[in-house]
């Protein structure tokens, strides 16, 4: 679906399901440079499910106008702005990546608003490494690329898709590359590496949060997604063995089963 | 030591190296090495919320292996990562990958432009079976460009092609044609199965979906039936209103639209839920199996294919019992040019000549060598050859025959991967044999 946020155009999937303000509200905040589309096999089961499922595409992303926010405080204050702008009064939160330094900051920015925090492959900060923020920021595919092979963990390097005939590392790709890189992934890079308020942010969230968290994560560690995790009253950790960070496709089936039991037992959907 | 700062590489795998291991993990496997062939019809549900999240797409899995199964879904990742492509979708032939491209793209009352130099069955669809299904088609010599861009009707939904022609060798410009699709905001679909990822990989060039024969030169062995359509994910379905079954919610799909949620790999998922449901031309496990095996030495026997028929070009271009030569190696072929520019790796293993003594000197040939197997297939490991006039086309006039491109003295060789010598000295036999019914016609 399509609705404006400051003046601009934003397109959200709704998981295949008509939007219906009666029903709770999820939302789905991408990582890095990436589009709604890496939430496919999580949105559908929710907007089947009693759930109003919003997957966003950040401005400046996917189908989504303007220009890409460049703070992650910015994109926080905007996450806010949705649950706003589709009717609602509050939503569950859901985050990848950057997506997670999104929703947490949020979530202690708008504590009233959130019901529920989940985070994926999560740390309270994503300082980047230089050469690959030079790279993004210079419109050099390259960052695609060592972001496609520092994303999937050595399993995930292999393939073995959960649906079938889909290569992941291919598509991520393609996702990435859909608009200009400097534009989506620089700026986005950029934000994160300027971020420096997650693990105070963490301090300020009392809603019930989930993160899980992979093994072969090496964008965003186990430790410093624990770390990230001890700072939010009893937050709940699930942590996937032989996954790297793109666990919502790697083992896509294990994150649904995860968050679906989390969501669905902190925040009910509407029975039918 | 160095202490100059080491450059950032991604090290994701290599070619060779995915035709190995792409699309498999043996700890999801029972730590089984060998890719297992799951023999099954159907897969067990965990409950009936786990069922219906498979039957909506909410969830990855398989449900029936008419729509998916796991060795094949091997087998799909296993070229989609090798061509550089989003996904993949394994079909029973090359022929029913064609037809399924065709169908999850038009309905009835749409256009394609295609390319007049194809396989004859391909040529059949797209003359005589989809005009049944209200599907109409334009062809154009495939190196007239310009008569690609002539030929888009207002209804167009596509171009399609083979890279190198059957069984003349024309090569389509690719980049160029690619550009005149995507300025009509129309995809461009190739069949590259004389080339395979090895030789050329068509989404570099522009293609949006690639389409093989897997029976050919990617299972390369002659044992088993199989094609696949490949998705580049760079097409913008969402760009017009040409695609609404891509675009809209559709209702042949509980009112979903592909485009919005599936973005880059939407045409195979709709190829998928929409085709092989209602269609089913799906690939056995067994024959996906064996097209893998093919696969694990693609590279090495693509290096020996080229690099005899490479010998073979030379050999016959110096030979007295032949008229002409025609492969993309020999610098006056037409494409000699572009060939190199699309072709990198080799230039492929399909050759055609002329035999001095027209229709009777090929049939003599035929009939005569012992090695080289005279049959309709291509790209087997074995050198391959038939004589279109007497035996695939023997029913075609003249006229006919060289809309087709055919002429009556053209045998048309796949050549195998045996030592070179076996295969000059069986043909010497063949050459010999052809030679005599002239000698007798003199007398």
């Amino acid at each position: 679906m399509k609705f404006k946020v400051n003046g601009h155009e934003v397109f959200a999937s709704t998981g295949g399901r008509p939007f219906d303000k009666k029903k709770p509200l999820i939302i789905f905040v991408h990582g890095s440079g990436l589009t709604h589309m890496t939430w496919v096999l999580q949105t559908r089961y929710f907007a089947f499910h009693g759930y109003n499922s919003l997957a966003v595409d950040l401005p400046g992303h996917g189908l989504s106008s303007g220009k890409s926010l460049k703070s992650i405080e910015e994109m926080a204050d905007w996450v806010s702005d949705v649950i706003v702008a589709v009717g609602h009064k509050e939503a569950s939160l859901v985050g990848h990546s950057q997506g997670c330094l999104v929703t947490v900051e949020c979530t202690s920015r708008y504590p009233k608003k959130i019901k529920t925090l989940s985070l994926m492959g999560g740390a309270g900060a994503i300082p980047m490494n230089p050469e690959l923020l030079s790279l993004a920021e210079n419109n050099d595919p390259k960052a695609v690329d060592l972001m496609m092979d520092w994303a999937h963990g050595p399993a995930g390097h292999f393939g073995g898709h959960p649906v079938p005939g889909l290569y992941h590392i291919n598509t991520g790709t393609m996702l990435a590359k859909s608009r200009t890189i400097q534009n989506t992934l620089g700026v986005d890079f950029r934000a994160c590496d300027n971020y420096k308020n997650g693990f105070e942010a963490a301090k300020k969230i009392k809603c019930p949060t989930l993160s899980i968290l992979a093994t072969d994560d090496k964008m965003c560690p186990v430790k410093e997604g624990k770390k990230l995790a001890s700072l939010i009253d009893g937050s709940q950790v699930d942590i996937i063995d032989n996954c790297g960070h793109m666990m919502l496709l790697e083992e896509a089936d294990r994150v649904l089963t995860v968050l679906k039991k989390f969501i669905t037992t902190n925040y009910p959907p509407l029975s039918s | 030591m160095s202490d100059k700062k080491k450059e950032l590489k991604p090290n994701t795998y290599k070619f060779d190296t995915l035709s190995l291991h792409a699309g498999y993990q043996p700890h999801k496997n029972a730590g089984s090495r060998q890719v297992p062939i799951y023999q099954t019809t159907s897969y067990l549900f965990d409950d009936v919320d786990h069922a219906a999240a498979l039957f909506n797409l909410e969830r990855g899995g398989h449900i029936y292996s008419r729509i998916s199964n796991p060795t094949v879904g091997v087998l799909e990742e296993r070229v989609a990562s090798l061509e550089g492509g989003t996904a993949a979708l394994a079909t029973s032939s090359g022929m029913s990958a064609i037809f399924l491209t065709v169908m999850t793209l038009c309905e009835a009352g749409d256009h394609l432009v295609v390319s007049s130099q194809l396989y004859g069955g391909t040529v059949n669809l797209f003359r005589l079976t989809l005009p049944k299904f209200g599907i109409k088609c334009t062809f154009v010599k495939p190196r007239d460009t310009e008569g690609f861009k002539k030929a888009i009707q207002k209804n167009t939904k596509g171009i399609f092609g083979e890279l190198v022609g059957n069984p003349g060798n024309e090569i389509m410009n690719m980049p160029e044609i690619a550009k005149i699709a995507h300025d009509a905001g129309i995809p461009l679909m190739v069949d590259a199965t004389y080339q395979t990822p090895y030789l050329c990989k068509p989404f570099e060039h522009g293609a949006d979906i690639v389409i093989h024969s897997l029976t050919k030169w990617m299972a390369g062995h002659g044992s088993s039936m199989a094609g696949i359509l490949v998705e580049g994910g760079k097409f913008d379905w969402m760009q017009n209103d040409k695609f609404p079954t891509m675009t809209k919610p559709y209702e042949g799909y509980h009112g979903l639209s592909f485009a919005e949620e599936f973005g880059p790999t939407a045409f195979t998922m709709k190829a998928r839920a929409e085709g092989m449901r209602d269609f089913g031309p799906c690939l056995s496990p067994q024959n996906a199996w064996n097209v893998l095996q093919g696969i694990e030495t693609l590279s090495v026997r693509m290096k020996k294919h080229c690099s005899n028929a490479e010998e073979m070009v030379k050999y016959l271009s110096n030979h007295e019992s032949v008229a002409w030569v025609s492969h993309p190696s020999v610098p006056d072929h037409p494409d000699h040019e572009l060939a190199k520019k699309l072709l990198p790796n080799g230039r492929g293993s399909m050759i055609a000549f002329g035999i001095k003594g027209g229709k009777d000197a090929g049939v003599a040939f035929i009939n005569n060598v012992k090695l080289a197997s005279h049959l309709a297939n291509v790209g087997d490991t074995r050198t391959l050859v038939i004589h279109p006039a007497s035996g695939t086309h023997s029913q075609m006039d003249e006229a006919t025959l060289k809309f087709a491109g055919l002429s009556h003295d053209m045998i048309r060789l796949s050549v195998g991967i045996e030592d070179i010598d076996d295969i000059k000295n069986d043909f010497e036999i063949g050459f010999r044999a052809a030679r005599k019914p002239r000698l007798v016609s003199n007398q």
